[in-house]
């Protein structure tokens, strides 16, 4: 364990921890902006720098070993004022759009803005050419100008999902994220579902909801057998897109692909039933519940008094829940009187 | 899956076979790339296709669809001839080895060389990968099963695990990765024809007398039939009526033509689903279900670990969650069944089955709990067989090699096999219906590799007709370096291409899953 003081708080933290962790386990917040547990500090922002005594210039806390006997000051006038200037240059280029922009309201640049009392651009510059949003995947919309290439989306698309497609392209004020040769993109939206800001958006619906004003739903994916819990956001009743916030919970921890993340437009495709249809004159016509069901019981109870249980089954669904699956078989088991119950687990 | 799915950060090797993991698992497959390329875990990829993960992997034996069991044989064979396999481990823990290490003397590396065109020296080196490693995770999927052979080929696996001491050890372990939502649940749910709830069998009759008296009804105690079963009997004409809830056989089923006229000779056939499908249309009653952002309840998921699912927004005008379908109809059929919702119906299933006892609503509130989980105060088991395996000592079956059912010929001088493809699923129900997934991948390829390519002057985007002895198709090419030559791949997602009219309908005598990896095709330019 290493020892050291944070704030005049005596800390003590396993070994190799960065100054970041060490305040954050002695309950000290540290405003970060690059910086995402489930990464590792990319130590780019320079939002978190605090004083080291003893060292001459401010560190920053997130890529910083906490070394035995540091003693650091996490808030000063001048740590405030070097933030407050990462700000002020991050705005340089960083267009103030947040009316329409998707992420108002859960914009970590927005709230340190808001925090630290930056109220306009302060600074200019030569006026330079705006960059105009694109898709840069059917899914996944980048509006270059708010970029404030933390470069979050890049270490994810590394470290998280092993593809590296992104990279930080050209140098200064033109610098954006750009695709990297060599390494095909697949869709995931692991970098939209950790880019602090609106730099890149889900482009699959056009209606959307600050999310004050739509309902967060946890819920267990539907697709493979991961089971990936993921948060539908439903506004009046309708999917707008799918989030993980939860970077902790197994077992994907915050993670999705392309299905999970963006292949929910089926719930309310138009071509979903919504009435029972039931055969007549060799025609699927249209029907109610009271007949459709009226007659899967009389016609299923028929066959089974002229033929037997056994000339009966059910294909049960991998689709389904544990409590429909359940119902099923006893369906099958207790009412028709059969085993004959199987799945598609083998198909 | 022995093992939790977080164990995959602790394993130093890996053995894949027969799962294209980072297209139809990529949760996992991220993870087993982040362990390779940031841990620096070693990684065997044994498959037909020369498959994403393989481009990670130390070792990629790029075999023949159907010769699982003779490498797999041959890996095991290395182990025991070089020592390293662990001998207290099998001593402690296992029984039945010394026939079992006497079936595997013919398999030496030349002899897989000879008779699957693998390479002797690969071989060996998958094996020290794998055996030298501690500990390491088999991950496999249906590549391995969906084959005349397939219980065989899992027997393999079980005993390359067991003669390495990998079963029951954080990061070792025999993985399946399921591929289907709630395949696990639906299995544990009793909804196969030899077991209820739990694998309880039908045939035990103490077991089922506690569900004769909750059900109120005598359950019987013969097994039932299969789907490929229920198939046949339908063909033939001895079944009836069949209720098929949330499946579409009509695209999934080997030898589509077959399960066509099975479905056409019934006398009665109810499809519940979301959407029409193909299996609806030949329906004489269809009813609209929930999707699952529609209604409460839970899935389990390839790590049994059991988790919630919540209503998100309410039901399609005029459908109905499934449950409430069935229930509605065992109450019209006079029998009992009211439930207010599906906690009541879960409550119910963990009184009457051990492993699922001890999981409540309340405790997987906010993250889901692996069975077997016999009591509320137990945390669940993330890792079977600890410490000892669950039958006492883990029984080696001596597997022979037996290879598919259908092998090329000069009138079908191709290898087909099948699979998905990243952005879609299954029979394409869902996906087909995502805009902007289908606007990416509307339509399926068959992949050819150059070589055959050029010999047959294609070129990407030609149309082909492919046939077998069982139907014809058309497609078209996608001329890639991933299958070997002699062997083409396609999808089952697409609907236009049903690559199922092809497939073959022989099966695993043990488990009766079909042969869809292997089958003998021909494939013409249009």
């Amino acid at each position: 364990m290493v020892n050291l003081t944070i704030d005049a708080v005596q800390v003590s933290v396993p070994e190799g921890s960065t100054i970041l962790e060490a305040a954050q386990a002695a309950g000290i917040r540290i405003p970060t902006l690059c910086w995402l547990k489930k990464l590792s500090p990319i130590g780019s922002c320079r939002m978190c720098v605090v004083h080291v005594d003893g060292v001459s210039r401010p560190v920053t806390a997130c890529d910083t070993v906490a070394g035995d006997g540091l003693v650091v000051t996490t808030d000063s006038d001048e740590l405030r004022e070097m933030r407050r200037d990462v700000l002020r240059l991050l705005l340089v280029r960083h267009p103030l759009d947040c009316p329409v922009c998707d992420k108002g309201g859960e914009c970590d640049l927005q709230d340190l803005v808001t925090e630290f009392g930056v109220t306009a651009k302060e600074y200019g510059t030569e006026p330079f050419e705006r960059q105009l949003p694109r898709y840069v995947s059917p899914f996944i919309q980048q509006w270059p100008d708010r970029c404030v290439l933390c470069g979050r989306c890049v270490q994810a698309c590394t470290e998280i999902k092993g593809i590296g497609c992104i990279q930080i392209v050209d140098n200064g004020l033109h610098s954006y994220i750009g695709p990297k040769p060599g390494a095909e993109c697949v869709s995931c939206g692991e970098c939209l579902s950790v880019c602090p800001v609106g730099a890149l958006t889900d482009g699959v619906r056009e209606t959307k909801a600050r999310i004050w004003q739509s309902e967060r739903v946890e819920t267990t994916c539907g697709y493979c057998g991961v089971g990936c819990q993921l948060e539908l956001n439903v506004l009046d009743g309708r999917i707008l897109r799918v989030t993980t916030t939860d970077f902790d919970k197994a077992p994907n921890h915050g993670t999705l692909c392309v299905k999970g993340r963006f292949g929910w437009e089926f719930v309310d495709h138009p071509d979903r039933l919504t009435k029972p249809l039931v055969r007549k004159d060799g025609d699927l016509v249209e029907s109610t519940w009271d007949e459709a069901l009226g007659l899967v019981a009389s016609r299923l109870q028929q066959i089974k008094d002229e033929h037997g249980p056994d000339a009966l089954g059910g294909f049960t669904s991998a689709r389904c829940t544990n409590e429909e699956n359940y119902l099923f078989q006893k369906f099958l088991r207790a009412v028709i009187g059969t085993n004959n119950v199987d799945h598609c687990a083998r198909l | 899956m022995t093992n939790a799915i977080a164990c995959v950060d602790k394993a130093e090797a890996f053995l894949v076979i027969g799962s294209n993991t980072t297209e139809n698992h990529p949760i996992i497959g991220d993870r087993v790339k982040r362990a390779v390329t940031r841990r620096g875990a070693k990684l065997v990829v044994i498959d037909p296709r020369r498959i994403p993960l393989a481009e990670y992997a130390n070792v990629f034996l790029q075999i023949r669809p159907g010769d699982n069991i003779a490498v797999l044989n041959g890996i095991m064979h290395v182990i025991l001839q070089e020592g390293l396999h662990d001998a207290a481990y099998i001593e402690e823990r296992c029984e039945g080895f010394d026939a079992f290490a006497a079936s595997l003397e013919k398999f030496t590396p030349e002899w897989v060389e000879q008779n699957t065109g693998v390479s002797a020296d690969a071989l060996r080196e998958a094996a020290r990968l794998y055996a030298t490693a501690d500990p390491a995770s088999i991950l496999y999927a249906m590549g391995v099963t969906q084959h005349t052979q397939g219980t065989d080929a899992v027997k393999a696996l079980a005993n390359l695990a067991m003669l390495t001491g990998n079963v029951g050890k954080e990061g070792g372990g025999l993985n399946p990765l399921r591929g289907q939502n709630n395949v696990q649940g639906a299995c544990d749910m009793g909804g196969l024809p030899n077991v209820v709830t739990g694998y309880q069998k039908v045939a035990d009759d103490e077991a089922m007398a506690k569900f004769d008296e909750a059900w109120g009804r005598k359950v019987r105690r013969e097994v039932g039939l299969t789907v490929t079963e229920m198939g046949n009997r339908a063909a033939d004409g001895s079944l009836k009526a069949l209720y098929i809830m949330g499946e579409n056989p009509m695209i999934t089923d080997p030898d589509l033509h077959h399960i066509e006229k099975a479905l056409d000779n019934l006398e009665f056939l109810v499809v519940q689903d979301i959407f029409l499908t193909e299996t609806g249309q030949k329906a004489d009653v269809v009813l609209p279900a929930c999707s699952f952002a529609e209604k409460d309840g839970t899935f389990t998921n390839t790590e049994r670990r059991v988790q919630r699912v919540r209503r998100a927004v309410a039901p399609t005008p005029g459908c109905r969650p499934d449950w409430a379908i069935l229930a509605d109809l065992m109450g019209r059929m006079g029998y009992k069944a009211e439930y207010a919702g599906p906690e009541e119906i879960f409550e119910e299933i963990r009184s009457l089955t051990p492993s699922y006892a001890g999981i409540t609503y309340d405790r997987i509130e906010n993250e889901g709990i692996p069975w077997p989980c016999p009591d509320t105060d137990h945390p669940g088991t993330p890792i079977l067989h600890v410490g000892g395996f669950a039958r006492g000592k883990g029984l080696f079956h001596p597997v022979d090699y037996n290879g598919p059912d259908e092998l090329p010929d000069d009138d079908y001088p191709f290898f087909l096999t099948t699979g998905r493809e990243h952005p879609h699923y299954h029979s394409g129900t869902m996906t087909r219906r995502c805009g902007r997934i289908n606007d990416c991948f509307p339509e399926g390829f068959m992949e050819m590799n150059p070589v055959d390519a050029e010999r047959l002057g294609l070129a990407t985007g030609d149309p082909v007709k492919v046939s077998s002895r069982r139907g014809e198709i058309t497609t078209k090419v996608q001329v890639i370096d991933r299958t070997a030559p002699g062997t083409v791949f396609m999808s089952f997602h697409y609907s236009e291409s049903p690559v199922n009219q092809l497939t073959n309908s022989a099966a695993c005598p043990t488990c009766k899953i079909p042969e869809y990896k292997v089958c003998a095709v021909r494939v013409e330019k249009l």
